[in-house]
């Protein structure tokens, strides 16, 4: 195999494509040393990138003296691990699982109830750990087994079902009664949770700092994703990924499917419970409403966005949606990161380049012309106040119109946003690049009024139109491999 | 046996059932042709409801009609069919067409944006609290309480009633557009196998646009009966609704009409009998034990067929 990698590409051979160039290293060599560059990284081995991350995210705490952002890092590296864990279901063995959040809940949970004053246990946190990690792991085998034999499809409905059963029965939980016969008892707190969850204490070494966590968070992180990666180069990783490619061709290949299957469930299950401990352990409260829909969906925008099986994509994408998503939470930064997001995208889709300016030019040109025009003829649509501060503000002030009751205007101005843009999916060339100057304009004033003023509400809506324009344009993420279809 | 408590949950278990039929038909009949399971259905039907609500609203709110509530429910159906089939026919077109042979699991992770994404702009534009209006009336009294007597001293209203005829109307529609007209016979052909159907001459892409519609439609409607029955709209209703409906398709055999239909009954009575007995807090453990039961029993569904795999 050796020798035959380092013979020269030559010419393109019957049968060879992208990606079995990609996976013998025939990959040709652009010039240049951008070329070379390349070239070297991609042949570098992928453990060397993971502690390359480990070392920079070590560093990132000594270079702030702000808690806040060192908790963001470790809202990130939970995220990583539960991304991580759906990795190993969705990326790799190809199963839609969506109660994977209600894994990461009963880690929490579990957790949460063997070491706080709810039952007057504190273990300790060495068994404590272990012990929540294996039995989520068991659950998911569980919940996994009915539905072992089924396609795809019944999974996702019983692993949903299933994410909102837990919810429900967490909400519930503190007055659970044997079929209604007994008395209730309290097992998880109903709505209030439980409070007064035990810091880490390994072996003695209490951790209590949000940096501790931080730390103790990316050793646990390093070592999962090195744990993975073997798992990935090894046998049952090759295994896996042959089932998510033709699960009837990797079964007359004699593979145990279902075996495949249930562990694949079991794995993901019991990282996403180990994420679950370590939430719980900081925040030193657990409630049902973290364990909902919404955390189900934001990790799945994370491994999508990075590449369902890529373990580089689980870090990137991590990392891009929870970072993007805090800065979301001040409309200063927000709109700052909309607006570069927007002319990013741009200067990278729209060419030739003459389009380019007459599109951003255009965009700024019919804003002040509506704004001019506004200002004299529909006053009202000009005197209202402007949200955002700072230079941003001012400059947005004279540009976007700021109607007296932006709620409504702000509404109607949504809807025919979306319309605008689906329509902007169907034209093609010069009245594409001439549609986007008003529907540029438009997104301007829906964010001014209305969703810089509802971030939470936006958040969700920006995760539900990643999954949509990723699937439909690059199902592959930023770093996953592209499907090779043999026909 | 109290039967007064039978007979009320008898009744106000069809009446959900025959929601959850509504909205499981079209979960069915997408699923038969185009094998995805499309999880912004439930959604579909929030929009209908709010379509109902907003007519009640533009015409002079629930207490005061300024139209007779014929006319009112008349325009209920017509607006909120159409826009929940115009709004199934746009999501299949933007969101799952280039997916159709993606690999299996993109169109439903693409299904999963689409619902988020309809749920949170309903919030964002309509706002995230329930809408309630216990005083849509009929006849000046409001019409989820006037009704009749049935024996045992159980009350039917006249919103279970229409609820359970509209149902039926629309499923005897249903049927005969699937069994007699050419379209129905072409949708029932590319159901059965999409490449040898588009051989023969079926414009595929046609019928798939006439199933959406049609089973968005009926989600639609579903919304309208929502208005009348229980008199409450909120934009994250789509969602237990749907997970109910799909539940219901499943047990009921994904992919046949009938077997929605049965099925979208036993989760409306399950879940009836459940609150009524139990506590309404085991309704879902309920309906998630028949799932697990289904799939462990007979995991192609009550009348389903058994799917054989050819290679």
């Amino acid at each position: 195999m050796d020798g035959e990698r380092s013979t020269p590409p030559d010419q393109p051979r019957v049968g060879v494509d992208e990606w079995v160039a990609t996976y013998e290293g025939r990959r040709e060599r652009g010039a240049g040393p951008i070329g070379r560059l390349r070239y070297e990284l991609e042949r570098a081995p992928r453990p060397a990138f993971y502690l390359g991350f480990g070392v920079a995210a070590a560093l990132l705490p000594l270079f702030t003296a702000n808690d806040y952002i060192v908790r963001v890092g470790f809202d990130t590296l939970v995220y990583m691990l539960l991304a991580l864990g759906l990795n190993i279901v969705v990326g790799y063995a190809g199963l839609l699982d969506l109660g994977y959040v209600a894994f990461y809940g009963f880690g929490a949970y579990a957790y949460a109830m063997l070491s706080s004053s709810k039952f007057g246990l504190h273990w300790d946190s060495l068994l404590v750990i272990p012990v929540a990690v294996v039995a989520t792991a068991i659950l998911g085998f569980l919940v996994a087994l009915p539905s072992r034999r089924l396609i795809g499809d019944y999974l996702a409905i019983v692993t949903l079902f299933f994410g909102q059963f837990f919810v429900t029965v967490v909400q519930n939980g503190n007055r659970i009664s044997v079929l209604g016969l007994t008395r209730g008892y309290d097992v998880t707190g109903g709505p209030n949770g439980i409070p007064d969850v035990d810091n880490y204490d390994l072996g003695g070494l209490r951790i209590s700092s949000v940096r501790g966590y931080y730390y103790t968070a990316l050793i646990i992180f390093l070592v999962v994703l090195f744990a993975v990666y073997l798992v990935d180069q090894s046998r049952t990783g090759r295994a896996w990924k042959s089932l998510r490619e033709d699960p009837l061709a990797a079964e007359l290949m004699g593979m145990p499917v279902n075996w495949l299957k249930l562990i694949a469930f079991a794995g993901g299950a019991a990282i996403a419970g180990l994420a679950g401990t370590i939430f719980a352990a900081l925040n030193t409260n657990v409630f049902a409403a973290n364990f909902d829909v919404p955390t189900l969906i934001i990790i799945y925008a994370m491994l999508i966005l990075g590449g369902a099986g890529s373990l580089g994509g689980v870090i990137i994408g991590a990392l891009v949606v929870n970072v993007s998503l805090e800065l979301l939470r001040t409309p200063d930064h927000a709109t700052w990161i909309f607006f570069a997001l927007i002319l990013a995208a741009l200067v990278a889709k729209v060419r030739p380049w003459h389009w380019l300016a007459i599109v951003v030019g255009g965009t700024i040109a019919f804003g002040f012309a509506v704004h001019a025009i506004a200002s004299s003829a529909w006053p009202r649509g000009v005197e209202g106040e402007q949200i955002i501060g700072g230079s941003p503000g001012r400059v947005m002030d004279s540009w976007v119109l700021h109607p007296s009751d932006p709620r409504v205007i702000g509404n109607y101005a949504f809807v025919a946003l979306v319309f605008a843009v689906l329509l902007l999916t169907m034209l093609r060339g010069w009245k594409l690049w001439l549609a986007l100057i008003p529907t540029l304009y438009l997104t301007a004033f829906v964010w001014d009024t209305r969703l810089v003023v509802e971030p939470s509400v936006t958040r969700l809506i920006l995760i539900g139109v990643i999954l949509i324009v990723l699937m439909n344009a690059r199902p592959q993420g930023l770093l996953g491999t592209s499907r090779v279809e043999i026909v | 046996m109290n039967w007064n408590l039978f007979v009320t949950e008898l009744v106000s278990g069809i009446t959900h059932g025959s929601v959850y039929a509504l909205i499981a038909l079209g979960y069915s009949m997408v699923y038969g042709i185009l094998k995805l399971l499309n999880f912004a259905h439930g959604d579909i039907y929030m929009v209908g409801a709010f379509i109902g609500y907003g007519l009640i609203v533009v015409f002079g709110g629930p207490e005061a009609l300024t139209v007779s509530v014929v006319l009112l429910l008349f325009l209920m159906f017509l607006c909120a069919m159409l826009g929940g089939g115009l709004l199934g026919v746009m999501i299949e077109r933007f969101a799952y067409r280039r997916l159709r042979n993606a690999p299996r699991i993109a169109p439903l992770i693409t299904a999963l944006g689409v619902s988020f994404f309809l749920e949170n702009a309903a919030q964002l534009v309509l706002g995230a609290q329930q809408q309630s209006y216990n005083s849509f009336s009929w006849k000046n009294s409001p019409i989820a309480l006037n009704g009749f007597t049935l024996p045992a001293d159980a009350r039917v209203s006249y919103a279970q009633v229409i609820v359970v005829i509209g149902t039926i109307v629309l499923m005897v529609l249903l049927t005969w557009f699937v069994q007699r007209t050419q379209t129905g016979k072409a949708m029932r052909a590319t159901s059965f196998d999409r490449e040898a159907a588009s051989m023969m001459g079926i414009d595929v892409d046609r019928v798939i646009v006439v199933t959406f519609f049609v089973g968005s439609a009926l989600a639609g409607a579903a919304g309208v009966f929502n208005c009348i029955a229980y008199q409450q709209v909120w934009p994250y209703m789509g969602f237990q609704a749907g997970l109910f409906a799909f539940t219901a398709a499943v047990v009921g055999g994904i992919g046949s009409l009938p077997g929605a239909v049965l099925g979208g009954l036993l989760i409306g009575l399950a879940e009836s009998f459940a609150t009524g007995y139990i506590s309404s807090t085991f309704q879902q453990a309920i309906v998630f034990a028949i799932l697990i039961a289904v799939m462990l029993v007979r995991p192609s569904g009550l009348l389903g067929r058994a799917d054989v795999k050819k290679v």
